[in-house]
């Protein structure tokens, strides 16, 4: 159940993507082009996953602790620093250079589209990369 | 390129995210956030207790696009950019940017914002304010 329930997660998750068009980048950078081909699907996407994530998240927060866990490992800083804000903001231009973040990116890698195919490897990269700067002050618990 | 404007199927879609969220956070004590799930499996300093549950996950992810065209029959609708020396520039800013950042779209924009983080509220409205200048820049500006 326990391995299951995670199988499921990310199941739903990859879906959930495919159906919404999220995981189609020129949906994404549609939706970033206020001037342009504007398409506002991806607000609804948003919309969507939060209209559930908020009455369940409360819901769940309601048990003493996971089904499967002893505690609920949710991040708890309140502070702004800023690797927050920059890395926030070089993560927004690469999403919108790509039109892919890495939920998307990920689901789509087994329809080998040749983009994707460059994308992956190169955000995994970066993703070490960072690790690898950040290490000392990266917390296992962040999101 | 136009696309056509799905308000149903995004907000369903959307709904099963959150319902992915929900089932992680009520089985795991886990946030769905995809860029701290592929990052903890990423060296350097595995998080080996982690590793298991981050792979499952990902296979989970990784079954759905196949599943998509076995149940109904059709590809999923993509198009992706072919300019490699883009792509790979993009990628590794959201690589980067998502972990020095603690979190993308999943972590900060669903579970974040659902949480009432400030944190991540601040970090989405920072990336969405960059993502729609980038991609001003890139189709109106140096796109023409």
């Amino acid at each position: 159940m326990r391995i299951f329930s995670t199988l499921i997660a990310g199941l739903l998750f990859g879906t959930g993507l495919i159906l919404s068009g999220m995981a189609n980048p020129a949906k994404v950078q549609n939706f970033l082009d206020l001037f342009g081909t504007w398409d506002p699907s991806l607000a609804f996407v948003m919309g969507g996953a939060i209209m559930v994530t908020m009455p369940g998240f409360w819901l769940v927060q309601k048990r003493a602790t996971p089904f499967f866990n002893d505690v609920f490992h949710l991040p708890t800083r309140t502070d702004f620093d800023a690797r927050l804000v920059v890395g926030a903001a070089t993560f927004g231009i690469g999403w919108g250079l790509g039109g892919f973040c890495p939920g998307p990116a990920l689901t789509s890698t087994p329809l080998a589209a040749s983009g994707t195919l460059i994308f992956v490897p190169a955000m995994l990269v970066g993703m070490m990369i960072a690790k690898s700067i950040a290490v000392p002050v990266l917390k296992s618990k962040t999101v | 390129m136009e696309t056509d404007f799905t308000p149903i199927a995004s907000l369903l879609g959307g709904g099963l995210i959150g319902l992915s969220a929900i089932v992680l956070l009520a089985a795991h004590g886990r946030i769905a956030g995809i860029s701290g799930i592929v990052s903890r499996i990423l060296s350097p300093n595995v998080d080996k207790a982690g590793l298991p549950q981050g792979i499952v996950f990902l296979i989970g992810l990784l079954l759905a696009a196949p599943l998509w065209i076995l149940v109904t029959g059709a590809t999923p609708a993509q198009v992706v950019s072919s300019n490699g020396p883009l792509l790979v520039i993009a990628g590794i800013l959201v690589g980067f940017g998502s972990v020095m950042g603690n979190g993308c779209t999943s972590g900060h924009g669903v579970c974040g914002i659902s949480r009432g983080s400030t944190r991540s509220i601040a970090a989405t409205m920072t990336f969405m304010a960059t993502a729609f200048v980038t991609v001003f820049v890139l189709r109106h500006v140096v796109g023409g």
